[in-house]
């Protein structure tokens, strides 16, 4: 019956095309419907990212260690060689200081489909032992077939069903906003180029935990759980998004008759999904054990590198690495995570809504990477999913917020010699958010707070006075398109090799946080109003 | 309902800049891609542009990539030149810079092309700013994000978008009614690049008859003017060779008979059939006992010298191939003599093109964009000028296809042809809806965009010659004959552009 009442909506929201849509270039594609547009969309973002993916990935010629790409190699010549319960435990056969396995067995399972793929077509780039190292034409394409394919498989479909069902559930029916929704899913700058050009699989784990919100947005909680716990298995970044997760479905679950029954399926599906994954190392707590202590390296240090978060930023000022140890640095992190989490799960466990859910995911990300321990520059992809999937809400933040991420993964991106496709690709991002007559072009000063209503508090109007304030913006803006040309082209002071790194990590931790109360406060002052629609809604 | 924005409105400007920044992106994205020679042939002429002196440009030979195109492009390359000495002056260097391939070369040449491509917005600008605003961008779609072009110019290697830029310009200009200035901008374009001039009869039939009309005084008048501005433009052009007397070198350097009836690849045209007849026929022969030498030289073994490659049939010179592209050629010269109308250049244009394609001497399978570009202007003029675009542009990107060889670049080449036919595809469908109301004068006809079967199937051939060549082939014959992926392409893309002919010959003919 819900199946049919939604595909009555699709025909809805596919009858609903304006006359005065004529003259908008995305008319001529979404006439037809959004499945074309998707398929034109999904079919350029697949080219994009083949483009991106002829220039070069990280430590690319760069012996002894290399990169990210080698890591990822690394793994498939592990997982094809040697037995499951060897995969995460040091042995002769299995350097663990050298890119040991450290993500959980999900991502072990697919390092070892892809290292099939990679033996029937190249068996020397994944022969134990000798393969260290290894670099060739046909290897590199190999490899990036597979971040391409998983992008297919995964990603796409994942994002296809978000958008459909986003526009039956919160749309506004208008196609054209449709096909834009889905370009500024398919073609976020930070995915693509840390993905097709630095090397990585984020695309998995993000198209799960997209899939998994999306079933979350269309009431199929079980599945929703199993494909969260599968993104969690695939990259234990995804607990990123869990508090949200956590405090929805338990805010939903008490609001039915029977919680506890609710709960408690909940609860089996997510044991049962953990279960399954994790089967080989079921066998003794010992070998889980092994498998865990691998996942969380705290050895590490608070932050790495320059990231714009609170830790790295503050270092400026406190030495945290000096001055405490990990065991003390680690129990602050975890504060300060839950604290600054907290509102958003409090608003959500008491009043469930599906946009509120959304903003949750983008809050809780937020606070993880700003707080979190060991946070690296790439986590701000998380963050900028739930942003993406806000996209029609969150116009100007979406194109804020990206701005800055780009901005703030510049100096690895830098690293790995991608500043063209960084160019490329960002005003490529520009363009189409700015497609002409799309609702990027829409959007203007007056717009930006138009689902929020008129009795606003006073602390949310100062933020976002402050954070969409012309001047404000103009300034900030400058400011980081001058950095990017002194970056580029001029040498640091001797003194301080890395200033720049210093004064981009700043900008972007300001704006960060900015934005981070922003969405907090808008959360909440979605409750105010939602509250009634949203019951019946849910109901 | 036909919306018509006023010409020049700064909105239709803004959303053409819009589609061009996306193709830009693009190309900017695949600057590390494959490059074939043609990048160290341009990089060659930059330095002989700038190290020698006028007289030595068609001379030199300290390269196997001798000067071969008219002065203009020379000039532009010299032009060039300064800015590529200001980044990087080995890449001007005659001796230093041979087979130069550092980043600063690459990246300086793939950006000149890119840069170059503003004359294409341009062309396209002026040719599209009185068409209906869907149609409008339709066009846009086919030039700006034409996959031949990018693969040509932006993967392989060329300055094509340029020059279609001034063919566009042309056109336009003739198509408004401004003789003399399309004239003038024609001259130009052949002095940029010599393979247009396949058209220049067809330019030349209709200045005098449309241009030079009216009494005998004033026809003679305009003549003259008409003379006088395509005469100062060779002698822009070709004067300072004149002056040195070099004239001839010059010919010589741009008209390479010597090189074959065909490229190393067959372009896909009538020569291919030609040359399946006659290997067919003295298969045959030898079957029955007929001693038939093998030819000296091999069309299969890539390299065509000046022995006859046939075995039964008669040898093909340049002069045969001239005379079958005039006589292809005839009819739309006599339909432009009788009625010259400024409407049918562009299909003039394109039929030349196509002629010259099918019949002519050492045909690149590059040309295939003189036919597909200049027929995107008329594309949108009616529902069967959609379909036929539809099914030459298929056909015409396809036939690019062995231009890129290497594994790297194998799913961009699909997805460009892939994301074109879907556009394209959906942008007709939208330009003659199913349920359009526009239909009702001829009911019984269908008005909506679809095609029939035999373009259907003919379609997915191309599928199936593709999965051929480059899945089954090598799983099923392995390194047996291994030429015979590639004369499958030209062969099938043939008898597209076959069709193709027959197809505009045929409303060249009828339109009246």
């Amino acid at each position: 019956m819900k199946k049919k009442g939604e595909m009555k909506k699709v025909k809805k929201v596919k009858g609903k095309v304006h006359d005065g849509e004529h003259d908008d270039p995305w008319w001529s594609l979404v006439q037809n419907g959004i499945k074309p547009s998707f398929l034109c969309i999904s079919i350029f973002a697949l080219l994009v990212r083949v483009a991106v993916g002829l220039h070069p990935y990280s430590g690319a010629n760069t012996p002894p260690k290399f990169g990210d790409y080698e890591a990822q190699r690394h793994w498939m010549e592990i997982t094809l060689n040697l037995q499951p319960k060897d995969w995460y435990r040091n042995s002769s056969v299995n350097d663990l200081s050298y890119w040991g396995l450290d993500y959980p067995p999900l991502t072990a399972y697919q390092s070892y489909i892809h290292g099939v793929f990679l033996k029937t077509f190249d068996p020397d780039s994944v022969a134990l032992f000798t393969s260290g190292g290894y670099e060739s034409y046909i290897g590199k394409l190999l490899m990036r077939w597979t971040v391409l394919s998983s992008d297919v498989l995964v990603f796409f479909p994942a994002s296809l069903y978000f958008v459909f069902v986003y526009s039956i559930r919160l749309g506004t029916g208008r196609n054209s906003d449709v096909a834009w929704h889905i370009s500024m899913v398919l073609l976020n700058p930070c995915l693509i180029l840390i993905d097709h050009g630095h090397f990585q699989y984020n695309c998995i784990s993000l198209g799960l935990t997209m899939a998994a919100i999306a079933a979350v947005l269309s009431q199929k909680d079980l599945v929703a759980s199993v494909l969260y716990c599968l993104a969690l298995n695939h990259k234990q970044m995804s607990a990123y998004f869990a508090p949200a997760f956590f405090s929805y479905l338990l805010g939903k679950c008490l609001k039915n008759k029977n919680p506890l029954v609710d709960l408690a399926k909940l609860g089996l599906m997510v044991i049962g999904t953990f279960a399954v994954v994790w089967w080989p190392y079921l066998q003794s707590k010992e070998a889980a054990l092994t498998v865990i202590s691998r996942l969380a390296p705290f050895e590490r240090g608070i932050y790495e590198d320059y990231v714009a978060n609170f830790w790295c930023t503050s270092s400026v000022l406190v030495k945290w690495k000096k001055l405490y140890t990990t065991q003390s640095s680690r129990i602050f992190s975890l504060t300060a995570t839950l604290l600054t989490c907290l509102p958003s799960m409090v608003q959500q466990v008491l009043v469930p809504s599906r946009k509120g859910f959304l903003y949750a995911l983008l809050n809780s990300s937020f606070s993880f990477y700003l707080f979190s321990y060991q946070v690296h520059e790439k986590s701000i992809l998380l963050p900028l999913l739930p942003l993406a999937l806000l996209a029609l809400e969150e116009r100007r933040s979406l194109l804020w917020l990206t701005h800055f991420a780009m901005f703030s993964m510049l100096p690895l991106l830098h690293r790995d010699k991608l500043i063209l496709p960084y160019m490329a690709i960002y005003t490529l991002f520009i363009l189409v958010y700015f497609a002409p007559d799309g609702p990027g072009a829409r959007c203007n000063g007056s717009k930006t707070l138009d689902h929020s209503p008129k009795k606003t508090r006073r602390g949310m109007e100062f933020i976002s006075f402050i954070a969409f304030h012309p001047f404000v913006m103009g300034f900030l803006g400058l400011c980081s398109l001058i950095l990017h040309v002194i970056y580029l082209t001029m040498h640091p002071p001797n003194r301080y090799p890395f200033l720049f790194e210093a004064v981009i990590m700043l900008i972007c931790f300001s704006q960060f946080v900015l934005f981070t109360l922003y969405f907090n406060s808008k959360q909440w002052m979605l409750s105010k109003h939602v509250t009634s629609q949203d019951k019946q809604k849910l109901i | 309902m036909e919306l018509r924005e006023s010409p020049r409105s700064p909105a239709g400007v803004k959303q053409l800049f819009w589609f061009f920044g996306i193709a830009t992106t693009v190309k900017l994205l695949l600057i590390p891609a494959y490059h074939s020679t043609d990048l160290e042939v341009h990089r060659h002429w930059l330095a002989i542009a700038h190290s020698l002196p006028l007289s030595q440009w068609y001379y030199d030979e300290t390269s196997e990539w001798t000067l071969d195109y008219p002065p203009f492009f020379a000039y532009f390359e010299r032009f060039l030149s300064i800015f590529a000495n200001l980044i990087d002056p080995r890449i001007v260097h005659l001796h230093h810079g041979l087979n130069y391939k550092a980043d600063s070369a690459i990246y300086f040449q793939r950006i000149s092309v890119i840069i170059s491509d503003l004359f294409l917005l341009y062309g396209v600008h002026i040719s599209t700013r009185n068409l209906a605003s869907l149609k409008r961008y339709l066009v846009w779609v086919f030039v700006i994000w034409s996959p031949g072009l990018l693969i040509v110019d932006h993967l392989h290697f060329q300055y094509n978008g340029f020059l279609f830029g001034w063919l566009l310009l042309s056109i336009s200009f003739i198509a408004q009614g401004r003789d003399l200035m399309g004239g003038f901008l024609f001259a130009v374009l052949l002095c940029f690049k010599h393979l247009f001039a396949v058209a220049a009869p067809v330019y030349f039939v209709y200045l005098l008859r449309h241009y030079c009309r009216g009494g005998l005084v004033r026809g003679f008048a305009r003549l003259s003017v008409l003379g006088a501005v395509v005469v100062a433009v060779f002698a822009a052009a070709y004067g300072p060779f004149v002056y040195y007397g070099q004239i001839q070198q010059v010919i010589r350097r741009m008209f390479p008979f010597g090189r074959g009836l065909c490229h190393a690849y067959w372009a896909p045209n009538f020569w291919v059939f030609y040359i399946m007849l006659d290997k067919g026929i003295a298969f045959l022969l030898r079957k029955f006992g007929f001693n038939i030498p093998a030819p000296v030289a091999s069309f299969t073994g890539g390299l065509v010298g000046d022995a006859s490659p046939f075995a039964v049939l008669p040898q093909i010179t340049p002069m045969t191939t001239f005379i079958m592209v005039l006589l292809a050629l005839s009819p739309c010269l006599f339909k432009t003599w009788r009625d010259p109308r400024p409407r049918l250049i562009a299909r003039s244009v394109a039929y030349a093109y196509t002629c010259g394609f099918l019949f002519g001497w050492h045909v690149h399978e590059k040309a295939s964009l003189h036919i597909s570009i200049p027929l995107a202007l008329v594309a949108v003029e009616s529902l069967e000028d959609a379909k036929h675009f539809f099914l030459l542009s298929v056909v015409s990107c396809y036939s690019l296809f062995p231009l890129l060889f290497e594994a790297q670049e194998y799913p961009i080449k699909v997805l460009l042809l892939l994301l074109h036919t879907i556009l394209m595809w959906f942008c007709f469908c939208t330009l003659f809806p199913k349920n359009s109301k526009g239909s009702s004068r001829t009911s019984a006809v269908e008005q909506w965009f679809k095609l029939g079967w035999v373009a259907k199937s003919y379609l997915l051939g191309v599928v199936v010659v593709e999965i051929w060549g480059q899945f089954l082939h090598p799983y099923l014959l392995g390194d047996k004959l291994p030429f015979l992926p590639l004369m499958l392409i030209s062969m099938y893309c043939a008898i597209g552009i076959l069709y193709s002919w027959i197809w505009q010959l045929k409303r060249i003919i009828m339109l009246s």
